[in-house]
């Protein structure tokens, strides 16, 4: 996984509550078998008008949003359908931050796994940030993970909380499965731990 | 010890080793798998060289592409077959159980954990799919996760989790008259919003509660993750074991009678505090139907679709209005004056043998209204058995619905069975979101009971007078 530590970057709004993942990726975008190529379906219905053109009042259709790395939204975010494929599709698009006011809790989880970092900041803060991402042309936000804060171009820094084996993992890119995989003889004893507590458990569903 | 929830019982039964920070790594018995969400999972053990720790922890089965009309033709779409085909090849290459598109016992992965007793109490069990809580109605913690942790529990049957705060949904009282467990969980969402439980694992209780079904809890818990939160449960009773007893994958005879005895502690303390609770009176529960766009947007059949000028809240109000723009529907309109060219009875929210005989005797000798279409997709191929071995099928066609194969059809459109832009689904699954169900299509969340009602009527009409 991509490592996290600074990131200076334009900003994209996404002036929304609730976006749920269904409109993140649309379903028919889901059959695929990897996790690559699924830019061409972010937002997908959202992007085009009912004539099937797009749209360009949608800000990824916009010449001046284009090469965002940040996007910012509002609350709930990534609510709803557990699909991978939400931030996989986030990620193609190259947004390697989203900051909103709130998330779902499926999708937060799913953004460490892919080296994405989502930052909640408080609803009035994002409130502002929006108006001003809107009213100034090549608006950036520097996002730091190691000490938890987004600077506005102003100055002014929002300080963000973030779990601290979260942060260390997506901080140094390291390999989730890797590092569980290090607590294998514990692993192993709370088995034969358990299995004497519990033995049903333990039936092979092969059987 | 100190008083424990149910949710913390089953929690530290599960706890492998805690990081400093209470990072938690946790153990899980039991994981679902579906070809939407593992195939990057299964590429992933491939390309690290890793096997999976316990193979015979994991059940799959195809049902998010599958068709649900013949199969003996194959699948029209060659991504959908593929996908399915993918599938097949992993569970083969590493050991897993697959009961594949042409079993009998194949369906909704959420409906036949539970139908094969594989979905146990006290259980820890995962899935790659959102709906993953519906299992918490046997008094499990069930719950959804992305891809990459599908492949984490293959490879290590653990995952790293954050430990999730506690909410207890109380309800009591007595239901109306063909007021469901949906009508329950929807009121809820209703109540407490669709971020109302983010971060919290929902504990159900209550009379109203103890008195549902199995199968009722199982709706119940399905639609957890629609009020934000990640599972839900109901500590198991005696209709828990009852359940359980001589399923194909449930214990067998003294360990049966050893996980029972485990079973019956898997209960909240009396003196055990929640971090919140909310409480309901069942009979305070109108029949829901959902106006919107997310399934906090619902109210009683008996009540108007909203109008967004008599909301304060700006953001609601912007949102209200986008919704119902969306949706095609006129402030204040009552909500029985909304007609409906679609009617979906299934989805792992609503599709199993009770949903189905509730819905086949409501629709006995009646007729779907003329220019109504409407299915009806059991949850299971041996629901679909059952289903038809009392006649229920007969009673659906005669009726004017088309009965179908098992899959998750229509509640999510990955499959044939789409709405096109601007039909509007009176539907018993879970989720109204902008084209869930095809692009520009319109869901209106209602139960089993109020599906068949608008079918007939051909718009919603209160199932509690319905003649």
């Amino acid at each position: 996984m991509q490592a996290f530590t600074t990131l200076t970057g334009l900003v994209a709004p996404l002036d929304r509550v609730n976006v749920d993942t269904d409109q993140i990726i649309p379903k028919q975008f889901l059959k695929t078998i990897k996790r690559t190529g699924l830019r061409e379906g972010l937002f997908y219905d959202w992007r085009k008008q009912k004539d099937g053109s797009q749209d360009p009042a949608f800000f990824l259709n916009q010449p001046r949003f284009q090469g965002a790395t940040i996007l910012l939204t509002r609350d709930n975010f990534g609510c709803g359908s557990s699909r991978e494929h939400a931030p996989w599709a986030l990620l193609d698009q190259g947004f390697r931050c989203i900051i909103a006011s709130s998330f779902a809790d499926i999708f937060y989880n799913n953004c460490f796994q892919n080296g994405i970092l989502p930052v909640v900041l408080k609803a009035d803060v994002v409130l502002a940030m929006m108006k001003d991402v809107l009213a100034t042309p090549g608006y950036q936000l520097t996002v730091d993970l190691g000490n938890q804060t987004v600077t506005t171009p102003d100055g002014t820094s929002s300080r963000f909380e973030i779990d601290p084996f979260r942060k260390d993992c997506l901080y140094r890119g390291l390999d989730a499965i890797g590092l569980t995989l290090q607590h294998e003889a514990t692993i192993t004893s709370y088995e034969a731990r358990r299995k004497s507590e519990a033995p049903w458990l333990f039936v092979d569903l092969r059987a | 010890m100190a008083a424990q929830t149910l949710f913390d019982k089953i929690w530290e039964s599960h706890v492998v080793r805690a990081e400093p920070d209470g990072t938690t790594l946790l153990y899980i018995d039991r994981q679902l798998v579906h070809e939407v969400t593992s195939p990057q999972a299964f590429e992933g053990l491939k390309l690290s060289g890793r096997r999976p720790r316990r193979p015979g922890a994991t059940l799959a089965v195809p049902d998010h592409n599958v068709p649900t009309t013949d199969r003996t033709v194959g699948i029209a779409d060659p991504l959908s077959a593929k996908q399915i085909q993918t599938l097949e090849e992993n569970c083969r290459d590493f050991g897993i159980t697959l009961f594949g598109m042409n079993d009998i016992r194949q369906g909704v992965v959420h409906v036949i954990g539970p139908e094969q007793g594989f979905t146990l109490p006290g259980t820890t069990i995962v899935c790659g799919d959102s709906h993953t809580s519906t299992h918490g109605a046997f008094g499990a913690l069930a719950f959804g996760i992305g891809t990459s942790e599908v492949e984490h529990v293959l490879a290590t049957q653990c995952l790293v989790q954050t430990r999730p705060k506690t909410m207890e949904v109380r309800v009591d009282g007595v239901l109306s008259t063909l007021c469901s467990a949906k009508d329950v969980i929807l009121a809820i969402i209703g109540k407490i919003g669709t971020a109302g439980g983010t971060g919290y694992v929902i504990e159900y209780t209550g009379s109203a509660i103890r008195a549902l079904s199995m199968e009722g809890r199982m709706t119940l818990c399905n639609m957890s993750i629609e009020a934000g939160a990640r599972a839900g449960m109901v500590a198991p009773d005696e209709h828990t074991i009852a359940y359980i007893k001589g399923r194909p994958l449930a214990p067998k005879g003294a360990l049966f009678e050893q996980a029972v005895q485990a079973w019956q502690q898997l209960k909240t303390d009396a003196d055990a505090r929640y971090d919140m609770t909310v409480t309901m009176r069942a009979e305070d529960i109108a029949p829901q139907v959902s106006w919107g766009t997310s399934p906090g947007m619902v109210t009683g059949i008996d009540q108007r679709v909203p109008d967004p000028r008599t909301i304060t809240d700006e953001n609601q109000r912007q949102s209200t209005a986008r919704a119902l723009e969306y949706m095609g529907l006129t402030p204040n309109m009552p909500i029985t004056d909304i007609k409906i060219d679609t009617v979906f009875i299934g989805s792992c929210t609503n599709s199993r043998i009770e949903d189905l005989r509730l819905a086949a005797n409501l629709a006995k000798g009646k007729s779907v209204a003329t220019g109504v279409r409407a299915m009806v997709v059991p949850g299971s191929g041996l629901v679909k058995q059952q289903a038809e071995q009392e006649g229920l099928d007969r009673l659906f066609k005669e009726a004017g619905f088309e009965w179908r194969e098992a899959g998750c059809s229509m509640c999510l459109a990955m499959n044939a069975d789409v709405l096109q832009p601007g039909e509007r689904c009176a539907s018993t699954s879970n989720r109204n979101f902008e084209g869930r169900q095809g692009a520009g299509g319109r869901t209106h969340l209602v139960s089993p009971a109020m599906a068949v009602a608008a079918a007939v009527e051909g718009h919603f009409v209160d199932i509690r007078t319905w003649k």
